[in-house]
């Protein structure tokens, strides 16, 4: 049920989708359903768990939530975009965002970003190392900004780095 | 204790109090601290004796306009419809990363606050709605709520009182628009972010079309330290001089300075002893050329204009800018303004909620006239037009996410202009666009 199945080259873009809530997945949801009066009040938390699970949040997973609370895929989707942590797209192995706003900026920020672009060989923001280990974005402030520049790495915040840590902190990552 | 940096002997810690020690976190070590025992007093007192201790202190909301925290909870009455309080953890106004830090180190503070707040305004759920960057205050607070439900704080008989107060915690995703009340309710609803026309007010119809408060995470957890120990005690940790500001504010500290990161100090401080005791002044061999004293969004201040100022609210605003959400942005002598200014006006477009044109457009505008001038590209009409435009983008929009664009732009313009002039090529009065020729055309 693939909504745009195939590439142009004709590779199957997507892999088939695996539903993301059945078992102890289905049960969290049907708790968090409790917590608020409407359906729709869960989006936000279901679309993390689909994150979660699949990396991503693709049209189908999208679909998928939308039927369990009764939305449309479009309403979703129109949703997904307008936050910026949801992944329209798969992204490498190590998500590294690092923040680049002014409190950070004038701490040097900018030359941290080039330097994960160097060391982790993705040459460009948003574009995923051709090893899939890495995509390297730059992020609007991250609530941390005493401790420039804070990198957020998959889940894990990281405080205060600088040019010459970031060599180390890559060759950290497998 | 060295978080990061040990208390200077001139903060007064209350909210802050057990920052870095981690067994403050937990359960068992809050009620060590005498935790909990506010909200049993205060799930025993009539919610109107709660609201007016608070009033009587004078506590302000600290998410950034100040409004005082027992007037906003006077105005929920016991209508016998269901109210609702949402705690505001969005916090991402760049320069601001304090309530992250009330979340990480005491996340029961902020439970505890956030149930007698609940109590207060005749609600009986409680929603936390925390950035999704935030994933270790998240994960705190999470683990807070799981014990205190266990423990029998929360729930159908919180405490034992006979009464419900349910708190959930609700992951945001992105988006610094969320941190505005009526966008932080679209959002937890399952919508867009986008900030709605008020009124109706949120007292009125707020979270799922139902009366509702919206506070700070500060601002609940300051409440409960009024309770404890009374109005006039925290009128005392601040100033005399300005019975208007009271209590004690976390600061946060960033940019070019020594000694970056949180600090709690009683209204009225001087900021000038803030800034170089406590913080330690400009890095080191380099003077302030600026301060942004209130998170981002609020006019820019020079070293100058900081000498004699108070740290609260009608003392920042006799300097010429606002209090805001206590965020405060250092820049040194190295900086280009307009190189900083325009990263700022960026943050804005990229952060606009795209309801409004004035704001769509005019961040997006001004970033790209700002990014032309720091790339040398400018022209001297280029400074006018910047300001027509943030005269456009000033009060005539949905939120002042858009005023909060053109304040730094329209201050940055005027107190270094010179920086400003001196990128613009001399004879340059139009915009060249590389590939287009007039004469071709
Ligand atoms: C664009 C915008 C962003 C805001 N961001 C935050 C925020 O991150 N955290 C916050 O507490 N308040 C924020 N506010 C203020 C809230 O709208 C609201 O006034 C506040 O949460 C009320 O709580 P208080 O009375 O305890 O201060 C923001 C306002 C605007 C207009
Ligand atoms: S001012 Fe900007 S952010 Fe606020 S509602 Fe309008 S478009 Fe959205
Ligand atoms: S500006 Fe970088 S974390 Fe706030």
């Amino acid at each position: 049920m693939s909504l745009h199945a195939m590439a142009p080259d004709g590779h199957d873009a997507h892999t088939a989708h695996v539903p993301v809530f059945t078992g102890a997945r289905r049960a969290e949801l049907d708790e968090l359903l409790t917590r608020y009066p409407t359906k729709m009040a869960a989006l936000l938390p279901a679309l993390w768990m689909l994150q979660e699970d699949r990396g991503w949040v693709s049209p189908e997973g999208m679909a998928e939530v939308a039927a369990v609370l009764d939305l449309t895929p479009a309403y979703v989707k129109g949703v997904v975009s307008f936050y910026t942590m949801y992944h329209q797209h798969p992204v490498g192995r190590h998500f590294v965002q690092v923040c680049t706003t002014t409190p950070c900026n004038v701490c040097g920020a900018e030359d941290v970003v080039h330097a994960f672009l160097r060391e982790t060989k993705c040459g460009e923001l948003g574009v995923t190392s051709p090893d899939g280990r890495f995509t390297v974005i730059e992020v609007e402030c991250l609530g941390a900004c005493g401790f420039a520049t804070p990198v957020m790495i998959n889940d894990a915040l990281v405080e205060c780095v600088s040019v010459d840590s970031v060599k180390d902190l890559v060759a950290g990552l497998d | 204790m060295g978080y990061p940096h040990p208390a200077h002997p001139r903060e007064t810690p209350v909210i802050s109090r057990y920052f870095g020690d981690a067994e403050a976190r937990t359960l068992a070590g809050w009620q060590k601290r005498g935790g909990y025992e506010v909200l049993r007093q205060a799930l025993a007192t009539d919610p109107v004796d709660v609201q007016n201790v608070v009033k009587d202190s004078g506590l302000r909301g600290r998410g950034g306009a100040g409004f005082p925290t027992g007037v906003k909870w006077s105005f929920m009455k016991p209508d016998g419809k269901t109210h609702y309080l949402t705690i505001n953890g969005d916090e991402s106004e760049p320069g601001t990363f304090k309530d992250r830090e009330i979340m990480r180190w005491t996340p029961h503070q902020l439970v505890e606050g956030a149930a007698i707040a609940a109590h207060a305004i005749y609600a009986e759920t409680a929603y936390i709605y925390i950035r999704g960057e935030y994933t270790e205050p998240i994960h705190r607070v999470r683990e807070a709520v799981k014990e205190a439900y266990a423990a029998g704080i929360l729930g159908a008989n919180a405490m034992g009182s006979g009464k419900r107060v349910d708190v959930h915690v609700h992951k945001g995703a992105g988006a610094y628009i969320c941190g505005e009340e009526t966008a932080l309710m679209n959002s937890l609803e399952g919508r867009r972010g986008n900030p709605r026309i008020k009124p109706p007010f949120p007292a009125v119809a707020g979270l799922f079309a139902q009366p509702t408060t919206i506070n700070n995470v500060e601002t609940v957890s300051a409440a409960q330290h009024v309770l404890r120990h009374g109005a006039d005690w925290y009128k005392s940790l601040s100033s005399p001089a300005n019975p208007k500001s009271t209590g004690t504010k976390l600061f946060s500290v960033c940019g070019n300075v020594a000694k970056p990161g949180n600090y709690e100090v009683g209204m009225g401080f001087p900021m000038k002893e803030f800034l170089w005791d406590l913080c330690g002044g400009p890095p080191a061999g380099r003077r302030f050329k600026a301060i942004i004293p209130g998170g981002s969004s609020v006019p820019i201040l020079t070293p100058e204009e900081c000498e004699g100022a108070v740290m609260d609210y009608e003392g920042i605003q006799a300097a010429g800018s606002l209090l805001g959400s206590g965020g405060v942005i250092c820049f040194d002598d190295s900086q280009d303004m307009v190189r900083q200014i325009a990263r700022l006006a960026r943050f804005y477009a990229h952060e606009s909620c795209a309801q409004c044109s004035q704001c769509r457009e005019g961040t997006a505008w001004t970033t790209r006239i700002l990014e032309r001038i720091r790339d040398g590209q400018g022209t001297m009409q280029d400074l006018d037009t910047l300001l027509e435009i943030a005269d456009n983008m000033s009060g005539k929009t949905i939120c002042v996410l858009s005023d909060s664009c053109a304040t730094p732009v329209v201050s940055g313009l005027k107190k270094f202009r010179h920086e400003f002039e001196a990128k613009i090529p001399k004879n340059r009065s139009s915009v060249m666009i590389p590939g287009f020729s007039p004469a071709a055309a």
